[in-house]
């Protein structure tokens, strides 16, 4: 298929960029979104040109680095799904096709379409986690029987990959879904229960110094997170953070 | 007398060997007696004494590098150091008389890891956590999205939580029979041993392991084992095991012990007076050089797959940490030995640029089979008639045929082959006539009848059955079907999935002793960056323990050894000559490449490597084809040098630029590679020489000549060098592997 790209162009992030067009033609079916772009970057080389800038690196969906606003929407068309996991079939002979890079004042551009999405691991820093020594001296595993409805639902929480959909398809480009996920992980296992308070107050203080914004219950976080992460969490996140700073 | 946890007094011993008590200490002062200082007195194990009056015991021979040619006999050159006594109590005595540094020194040491996978996260965290200032060094954007984060099915341990009879032992011997008996015997038998607190650990961080009703850890069963020790969470195990270490390091980010450095890549190892003591990184942002200087330096970069070009690795994945240091003198240890993974999803087209694993889980439920007659595999490539259309009797379920003891779970390297055995003769059900099925049609039929007899439905409701049946599956396996769907747009509820063998792990990696610690004092390596626990086969499910023992418990000791002879030396300068040097070699290998008025882009000449990789040192082997592939890789590499064209600038992000370093790294690991499969005359795990088989195809190991593992130190002008560590076996006996 023959496809006319509108691509995101930036040198770095001192200077202003622009989408500039790109007409590619065999394009196959079986490729890949990002197998799309190497197949551009392929012709650019070969034409003595800059390939375009993308983060990816897995490849099936789980890693997190890639991201790409494709037509509008964080990750493409496809409910679930991240950039590398979309697959051309699902666009037509003809298409055009907007590619921009993730939108948000705590991303940053890099080049291209790559962003800075450091915020995100200052975040985490600030306390997610347990404060556990790594000795493995620690109790037997099967000490604390976890339910399995908690153990399941913590999990659902901890999928997330962390690619940044939930800020870019944000209006107000809050992170809440983001942090919510972590903290409700922690608070939903006995083992993250011991330090919640602390825990959500210190990550979202972080989340708001990083200058994200803050939640209207759009809901467009849920609809393109490419792991499908409940909205839930941010209730739950509400909840801690409103019970930690009652009983501060 | 008995030989079990004796311990001596200098008293003591003095009285037992009848000498002076003077004697004794002098002995000690020198070394030759090993002790412990146990609340301020001396103390003496059996063991000790045991290496003292015994030196030359069979347990401490030397391993020998024959030299045909000239009849004389070598030892290995540097000492493995692997820990006298008996094999349960070796780890146990060695942290006991290894040497410490207090927590007041480790303050004034520095660490630097390469690498956040699940070992270089958990060396990290924990590094930090005992008092080291830590730097690590990752190439992505965070260190989150290393690539162990892609490890599916899951995690082995030797817990017996299910009282189906596993141990320690066990795990230890399946491991070592699964490496083929190429693995060091001694490191495997303590990865089993610190295999169960790695649970403990994860789940006290807050790891979300599967649970069954009543609260307790699910275990599943995985590939060459006969017993159900693996650990997991969905299909998503190294997801989560690698956010727990990442916790861990935040945590430490979080204090200050430990300075991350993500978009950074190691360029080069500098050595000063012959110890590791920083490297050379690229700010992968800006393209500046960086020096970062240390007192030890921890490779953990993993495995080199991608010399492949199509695998299952990340897109980024590297050899280059680990051959910067063996350019440095750090030996490279069974560069050949390469697993390639039965369960991927098939080759779909020529732009595809990585595979896609199906994680081995799956074989637990799902029968892996092809069709029996020609005509019918004839009419599945045409489209004209559905897989679910071929008769029970008309379909070979291969895997059950040959191996019925451990039919669908037989380990990969025997299912891989298998696979390529069928796909030879005709029976591959793709167009490209490279794909198997994989049918989940019994499983579903098992569950849902289960389900529906628990839940006393009419089992006769075939469609009911499905229904549940499917819902079992999809709680197990939800993600992975998703995935597959994704790629390949066919439902694996409804019709069997096709799958294709494909590169996967290294097994092979830098050679390292029994403290982790490479050929070079100060430079370690863990994870699968390293060779020693594998063999020339990886077990399902062992790479995770692996990398996270190595991480939290076994480094974290051991370079104490090292480091406490450093408390001393205070910081590290840059501004040595030695720095200035390093620096200096990489930016001109860097200009180099910026300045080449090449035409062909850096892909070109890594796809042309994969392809005389697969087609040569693939699946199978034979001294023919090894020999054209140490000589095209030589064309290629010299090609790639003229022709290869990197655009933009050294001082900006420059994607191409950090692609050709890597490339032309693998066009150098590539070829020792052919060499050490072309020198290796024997078939083992995942090393298959067609010269080396036995009636019915299986692999033929040759134990008289070939049990040892071959470290090949680097030479600039000439071929590299072999060396021969001798692999003895005191608690397993060698025998021909057998899953029948």
């Amino acid at each position: 298929m023959k496809l006319n790209l509108k691509i995101w162009r930036q040198k770095n992030n001192k200077t202003k960029g622009k989408i500039q067009d790109y007409i590619l033609d065999g394009v196959e079916e079986d490729m890949s979104f990002l197998e799309m772009l190497d197949f551009l970057n392929n012709k650019l080389l070969n034409e003595g040109g800059e390939p375009v800038a993308f983060d990816h690196d897995c490849r099936e969906g789980i890693c997190g680095s890639c991201s790409l606003f494709i037509n509008g929407v964080a990750h493409g068309p496809e409910r679930g799904t991240t950039t590398c996991q979309l697959h051309m079939r699902k666009f037509k002979d003809g298409d055009t096709i907007f590619i921009e890079p993730f939108r948000s004042r705590a991303f940053p551009v890099i080049k291209d379409l790559i962003v800075d999405r450091s915020s995100f691991d200052r975040i985490q820093q600030a306390g997610a986690y347990v404060s556990v020594n790594t000795s493995g001296n620690t109790q037997d595993a099967n000490a604390i029987p976890v339910s399995k409805e908690d153990a399941d639902e913590a999990f659902n929480s901890a999928t997330c990959i962390g690619c940044g959909a939930c800020v870019a398809s944000c209006k107000n480009s809050s992170a809440m879904l983001f942090t919510a996920a972590k903290i409700s992980q922690y608070s939903l296992l006995p083992q993250g229960k011991v330090e919640r308070k602390q825990r959500a107050l210190n990550m979202v203080k972080q989340m708001d110094l990083e200058g994200f914004g803050a939640c209207t219950n759009t809901g467009a976080c849920e609809a393109q997170c490419p792991k499908e992460i409940s909205i839930k969490n941010i209730a739950r996140m509400n909840r801690e953070y409103l019970m930690a700073n009652i009983k501060k | 007398m008995d030989k079990e946890n004796k311990v001596f007094s200098i008293n003591e011993l003095a009285e037992y060997l009848k000498v002076s008590k003077k004697t004794i200490r002098r002995h000690i002062s020198s070394g030759k007696i090993k002790c412990s200082k146990v609340g301020g007195v001396y103390r003496i194990s059996q063991d000790a004494l045991d290496v003292f009056l015994n030196p030359d015991g069979n347990f401490s021979e030397p391993a020998l590098n024959i030299n045909p040619e000239k009849g004389e006999a070598k030892p290995f050159p540097i000492d493995s150091k692997v820990p006298f006594g008996s094999m349960e109590n070796k780890w146990k005595n060695h942290k006991q008389n290894i040497n410490l540094v207090s927590p007041a020194n480790k303050r004034l040491i520095d660490v630097i890891v390469v690498g956040t996978g699940l070992a270089g996260a958990s060396a990290s965290a924990t590094l930090a956590e005992l008092g080291y200032n830590v730097k690590s060094f990752c190439f992505q954007d965070s260190s989150r999205r290393a690539h162990s984060i892609a490890a599916q099915g899951g995690i082995n341990a030797a817990k017996n939580y299910q009282g189906d009879g596993d141990s320690v032992y066990r795990l230890f011997y399946d491991t070592v029979k699964g490496g083929d008996y190429r693995s060091r015997e001694a490191n495997v038998y303590r990865l089993a041993e610190v295999s169960t607190n790695i649970i403990d650990q994860c789940v006290a961080q807050g790891v979300p392991f599967a649970r069954d009703y009543g609260g307790l850890l699910d275990n599943r069963s995985f590939g060459g084992v006969l017993v159900s020790r693996t650990f997991y969470a969905k299909g998503q195990t190294g997801q989560q095991l690698l956010l727990g270490a990442y916790s861990a390091m935040n945590r430490q980010i979080n204090r200050g012990k430990i300075e991350m450095y993500s978009r950074h890549e190691m360029l080069e190892l500098v050595t000063v007076n012959g110890k590791a003591r920083g490297i050379i990184a690229r700010n992968l942002v800006n393209g500046k050089l960086e020096r970062h200087a240390a007192h030890a330096v921890v490779i953990a970069s993993g495995g080199y797959g991608n010399v492949f070009f199509l695998s299952t690795n990340a897109m980024g994945s590297n050899v280059t940490a680990s051959w910067k240091i063996h350019k440095k003198g750090a030996y490279f240890a069974n560069p050949c030995f390469t697993q390639i993974h039965p369960t991927c999803i098939p080759v779909s087209g020529e732009n595809q640029s990585k595979l896609t694993l199906m994680s081995e889980s799956l074989r637990n439920d799902g029968r892996i089979w092809v069709p029996k007659k020609l005509e019918d595999v004839k009419k599945l490539r045409l489209k004209k008639i559905k897989p679910t259309e071929i008769k029970e009797g008309d379909r070979d379920y291969y895997l059950e045929r040959r191996y019925p003891a451990f039919g669908n779970l037989v380990p990969r390297d025997v299912a891989s082959r298998a696979a390529k055995e069928r796909c030879d003769a005709g029976f591959g059900v793709n167009k490209t006539g490279e794909a198997v099925f994989l049918d989940f049609q019994s499983a579903i039929i098992r569950y849902g009848t289960e389900k529906t007899h628990s839940l006393g439905g009419d089992q006769n409701d075939k469609e009911n059955v499905q229904n549940l049946g499917k819902q079992a599956i999809k709680e197990k396996y939800g993600n992975l079907f998703q995935m597959y769907e994704k790629i390949t747009d066919e439902n694996p509820y409804e019709t069997p999935m096709m799958i294709y063998p494909a590169v996967h792990y290294t097994m092979g990696g830098v050679w390292v002793d029994y403290n982790l610690m490479t050929s070079i004092p100060g430079c370690y390596a863990i994870g699968e960056a390293n060779f020693s626990d594998h063999g020339a086969n990886r077990l399902g499910a062992s790479a995770l323990m692996q990398g996270l023992a190595d991480g939290y418990f076994v480094l974290p000791y051991t370079i104490g050894d090292y480091l406490s002879a450093d408390i001393r030396t205070g910081k590290i300068s840059t501004d040595s000559p030695e720095f200035k040097n390093a620096e200096r070699d990489v930016l001109e290998k860097l200009k180099g490449f910026i300045q080449n008025k090449g035409t062909k882009p850096v892909d070109y000449f890594h796809k042309k490597l994969g392809r005389i990789m697969w087609n040569k040192c693939g699946m199978s082997r034979n001294k023919t084809d090894l020999k054209k592939a140490i000589n095209e890789i030589k064309e290629l590499r010299e090609d790639f040098y003229k022709n290869v064209f990197v655009p933009g600038e050294l001082h900006e992000f420059n994607e191409e630029l950090a692609k050709a370093g890597r490339v032309a790294d693998f066009l150098e690991l590539g070829e020792l590679f052919a060499i050490d499969a072309l020198e290796r005359e024997e078939s083992c795990g995942g090393h298959f020489r067609e010269e080396h088989q036995t009636q019915e195809g299986e692999a033929l190991r040759d134990d008289q000549n070939f049990n040892f593992v071959s470290a090949w130190e680097y030479k600039k002008t000439e071929k590299a060098k072999l060396h021969k560590e001798k692999l003895k076996f005191e608690s397993v006996k060698l025998k021909s592997r057998s899953y029948k």
